[in-house]
């Protein structure tokens, strides 16, 4: 956020819409609170028996009440009350609020559970229904609402200060006041309290809004402000029963309360804004230039790679642009490679180098914002992709369908692809049941034989759990076994072992391995890891900063036959049994690109 | 647990579920959370007893009114209970309300058990259709306006949604209410405005209740679902290229029922306090208009024991939400902690 603003982040919550449309509500607020009643005072209490409940007209703009009286100068008039009875049962409430929250920090451990056991207890029921209850106790008037209110402000106060402070209460600062003997009143005001005095300042502009609310409510029912004391809840009740004679009486001190709602809503978040509790709105995307396409069968053909002529999956000039402040990035320049049928190709590089973004994107599996272009991907025969789109030939539910029966993908992290709420053999049948044809029994027991098929032992019972009931290297093959349930050409294993410890990581990479030899799909592996793309691959990709620098067979990699310097490096990076291990590891600089 | 199982890394072993108490056992959590309802039951009952006890003055002057006589204000006194020793007063208080006979309402001179065995089934109706609405709306609104605003998508359809559903969740209850009075019944005269009676009576109390929370709950909802939306098994269900109907419906909607359970429970107790306005605003025969009522007239029987009903019944929402939770969960997390 504060890469972005200009000024200050108060500056900048305040002159956002939302930031000026709750000063301009504030002012108004605070004007009629001063001088609502000077100016309309007079009218407002002045019964005109001439005219008792008259509709809006040019005298009186929303009309009369039943006692003849102006409504628009009673709304006005009644801003004052509502208003300060509302700030008055809030401060009470925040500031008994915020003292019994800090007991629990002041108070011997055992006195101090029981104030939080309290307050959680009375925090169970809703405001309202707390200050209704406690209206028997206070009764009904102006005073007994009031404190009926901040009574049951106290509550959520107290526990929002026991979990700020405790939150607070557990960093060093305050571990080392206290060590310097700082007492324990001294340690809550001077060294907890300031801390999390934002979200406490944020918090009561809304519980004002919240009592603003509450109180209106109570005079409605005519438990607050009994007349001829009135406020807008008090005026709503006098008027609902005069709406079908002048609806204004009601609407009205209605609308008010609704308004000044939303007043004290709005400055609410701007203080969230400029505190930083709560960020703003997504920010605009900057304009998006297109690549001309290149003319339909004038695709370069300049990959020297050693597939060319069968190829399950050919990439050429492959780009993919993020949106940032400043306009579009590029993580992936023009990327282009052929991966033959049954060729087990290795795509290898640093965090950050674009690999997982350019086989996500030969997928489609890039989500919005990203822009992907490519002068042509061609997938088992099929063009996806031509400049931005689909070329027109191709119909999407074709794609979809050769995308989802003869495409695998293995995540990199084991834990958080399954879906924790759905069993794992419904979640590796669906692929069968979705493009494959088979009725959900079928593609069930499909499911369970292709579990069987990635060693997964008594898969019967293992396809009926979910996935927190299987370990990590279950459910990294439990993936492989949902890509096998269709017919893959090509499984994109994105980085499949490096979320699992290195025992289980060779037992995935054998069942990859098994599979490859006894289906004869491809495998595009991406990994940082050297020793697994040679273990497994027979040709390497190496990817730095966006683009292939270097294309090699796994044997001249490994008979050290590399000639880009980054794929050097890289290899060199790789410690070894006999690496000195007095020496620091070996890193990469910067290689310029 | 001996020294040996705690030596074991946190999260290795499933601990094996035998014994009837074993951690994560259901009968573990039916006593845990059985327990803690029946504590609260207590505090709940006793809190009522005692407000009857925090009336600034002497109650039974209060209840009577400034000018009666003594000798009125003795009887009351009488009635209410208040000459017996603390304690008689409050296994008293216990009795009335376990035997199902809390003593009598004063204004209305009749059995408190029978005023509220007449008005409870017409504010349960009025509960229980809202939060069918609520649910039934706010669910799949919430699930729609995220599918469409993914990933910073339709920001104009973003700031519209926010904005809308923000300012119907500002809006309370019972000002909808009288908004809804206005336009159904006074301008237009389509629906009946007070009373309960045929299925058009219920239109607009139901409006009334439900529109503020479904707008409050979809906001919540939305923002929940763009959680779930951006997790990597959602990623795995779109490389398997399904239609999108089944990615929101089949793997995004069964994440969010936990968190939106436990955001429905609340919404569900803050929707029993509006019953009782907008109960006031319909006419409708209720507890709500009673409870009003009980207090206005000082009527402390009914006052008190409507104060346990309500009580109770929150209590009871947050004992159904937290047994469902425990249900919906694959992983019982609430069940163990």
């Amino acid at each position: 956020m504060a890469a972005r603003s200009t000024g200050s982040p108060w500056r900048t919550a305040l002159l956002a819409p939302t930031g000026l449309a709750a000063a301009a509500g504030l002012a108004v607020l605070v004007l009629l609170v001063i001088f609502g009643p000077v100016i309309w005072g007079a009218d407002a209490t002045t019964a005109d028996p001439l005219s008792l409940s008259q509709p809006p007209g040019a005298v009186h703009l929303f009309g009369t009440d039943a006692g003849g009286r102006d409504v628009l100068a009673r709304t006005m008039t009644a801003a004052r009350l509502s208003v300060l009875m509302a700030l008055a049962a809030s401060v009470f409430g925040v500031l008994c609020g915020v003292v019994v929250g800090s007991l629990p920090s002041v108070m011997p451990p055992r006195l101090g559970r029981a104030v939080v056991s309290i307050f959680n207890f009375a925090i169970a029921f809703p405001g309202l229904l707390l200050t209704i209850f406690l209206s028997v106790i206070f009764g009904q008037g102006a005073t007994g609402a009031l404190f009926a209110i901040g009574v049951s402000i106290i509550p959520v106060y107290a526990r929002l200060t026991h979990t700020l402070s405790s939150s607070v209460g557990g960093r060093d600062f305050v571990a080392a006041a206290r060590i310097l003997g700082v007492g324990k009143v001294r340690v809550v005001a001077r060294h907890i309290l300031p801390n999390i005095a934002g979200p406490l300042i944020v918090n009561a502009s809304v519980t004002a809004g919240g009592a603003l609310i509450a109180f209106a409510s109570l005079s409605f029912l005519g438990l607050g402000v009994q007349p001829p004391e009135f406020d807008w809840g008090r005026m709503l009740n006098e008027g609902l029963s005069k709406i079908f004679v002048n609806p204004a009486t009601a609407l009205a001190p209605g609308i008010a309360v609704v308004l000044a709602g939303i007043v004290f809503t709005l400055a609410g978040e701007t203080l969230a804004r400029a505190t930083g509790v709560n960020p703003g709105l997504t920010h605009r995307l900057p304009r998006w230039i297109p690549r001309p396409a290149l003319p339909a069968g004038n695709v370069l053909d300049d990959v020297s790679g050693n597939a060319s002529g069968d190829a399950v999956l050919r990439v050429r000039n492959l780009r993919v642009a993020v949106p940032h402040a400043d306009g579009w990035r590029e993580p992936v320049k023009g990327v282009s490679f052929d991966v033959g049928r049954g060729e087990v190709v290795g795509i290898v590089g640093e965090s950050g180098s674009g690999k997982s973004l350019s086989c996500l994107s030969v997928a489609g599996l890039t989500d919005f914002p990203l822009k992907v272009t490519a002068d042509t991907i061609v997938f088992d025969g099929v063009e996806t992709l031509r400049g931005e789109h689909r070329p027109a030939g191709v119909s999407a539910r074709a794609v979809e369908r050769l995308l989802g029966t003869r495409m695998a993908m293995v995540f990199q992290d084991p834990m958080s692809s399954l879906n924790p709420s759905l069993r794992v053999g419904g979640q590796v049948a669906e692929a069968g049941f979705i493009h494959g044809g088979l009725t959900r029994r079928q593609a069930w027991a499909k499911a369970v034989r292709r579990l069987a098929d990635v060693k997964i032992p008594d898969p019967a019972r293992r396809a009926r759990q979910h996935p927190h009931e299987l370990s990590g290297g279950m459910r990294q093959r439990a993936m492989i076994a949902m890509g096998l349930m269709g017919n893959p050409a090509l499984i994109i294993a994105d980085e499949p072992t490096t979320a699992l410890d290195v025992t289980v990581q060779r037992e995935v990479l054998s069942v990859l391995h098994d599979v490859q030899v006894d289906s004869a799909a491809a495998i595009l592996l991406i990994s940082h890891d050297i020793a697994v793309v040679t273990g497994l691959c027979s040709r390497v990709l190496v990817m730095y900063q966006g683009e292939i620098v270097e294309e090699i067979a796994t044997a001249d990699l490994v008979a050290g036959r590399a000639r880009h310097p980054y794929t050097r490096a890289l290899l060199a990076a790789v410690p070894t049994m006999d690496t000195d291990r007095s020496q620091p590891m070996a890193t990469i600089a910067e290689v310029p690109a | 647990m001996t020294t040996t199982m705690s030596a074991l890394p946190a999260r290795a072993p499933r601990r094996p579920a035998t014994g009837w108490f074993a951690p994560g056992s259901w009968s573990l959590f039916a006593v845990r959370r059985g327990g803690r309802f029946l504590v609260a039951i207590v505090v709940l009952v006793t809190a009522a007893f005692l407000m009857l006890q925090l009336i600034p003055g002497d109650p039974a002057r209060e209840s009577v009114g400034a000018t009666a006589p003594v000798e009125a204000v003795n009887l009351r006194r009488h009635e209410l209970g208040l000459d017996q020793p603390l304690w008689v007063q409050y296994f008293r208080f216990w009795g009335g309300l376990l035997t199902g006979h809390p003593g009598t309402s004063i204004t209305l001179r009749m059995p408190v058990a029978d005023v509220i065995g007449s008005r409870f089934p017409a504010t349960a109706e009025l509960a229980v259709i809202t939060l069918v609405v609520v649910l039934v709306l706010a669910i799949p609104l919430g699930l729609l306006a995220a599918a469409l605003t993914r990933g910073g998508r339709r920001r104009g359809l973003e700031l519209g949604f926010t904005s809308v559903t923000g300012f119907f969740s500002v809006v309370p209850e019972f000002l909808m209410g009288v908004g809804l009075v206005y336009l159904f019944a006074v301008s237009t005269q389509l629906l009946p405005v007070a009373g309960r009676g045929g299925p058009t009576s219920y239109v607009l109390p139901v409006a009334a209740l439900s529109i503020g929370s479904t707008a409050a709950l979809a906001r919540i909802v939305r923002a929940e679902a763009l959680g779930v939306l951006g997790n990597d098994y959602i990623r795995t269900a779109r490389a398997k290229r399904m239609p999108a109907i089944r990615l929101y419906l089949r793997h995004a909607l069964p994440n969010l029922m936990t968190s939106t359970l436990t955001i429905a429970g609340l919404f569900l107790g803050s929707l029993i306090a509006g019953t009782v306005l907008v109960e006031s605003i319909f006419a409708w025969p209720g507890l709500g208009m009673t409870i009003v009522d009980s207090i206005r007239s000082k009527d402390y029987p009914l006052a008190q024991t409507l104060v346990v009903v309500y009580g109770a019944i929150v209590l009871g929402i947050n004992l159904v939400v937290d047994v469902l939770l425990a249900i919906l969960d694959p992983r019982s997390t609430i069940k163990e902690s």
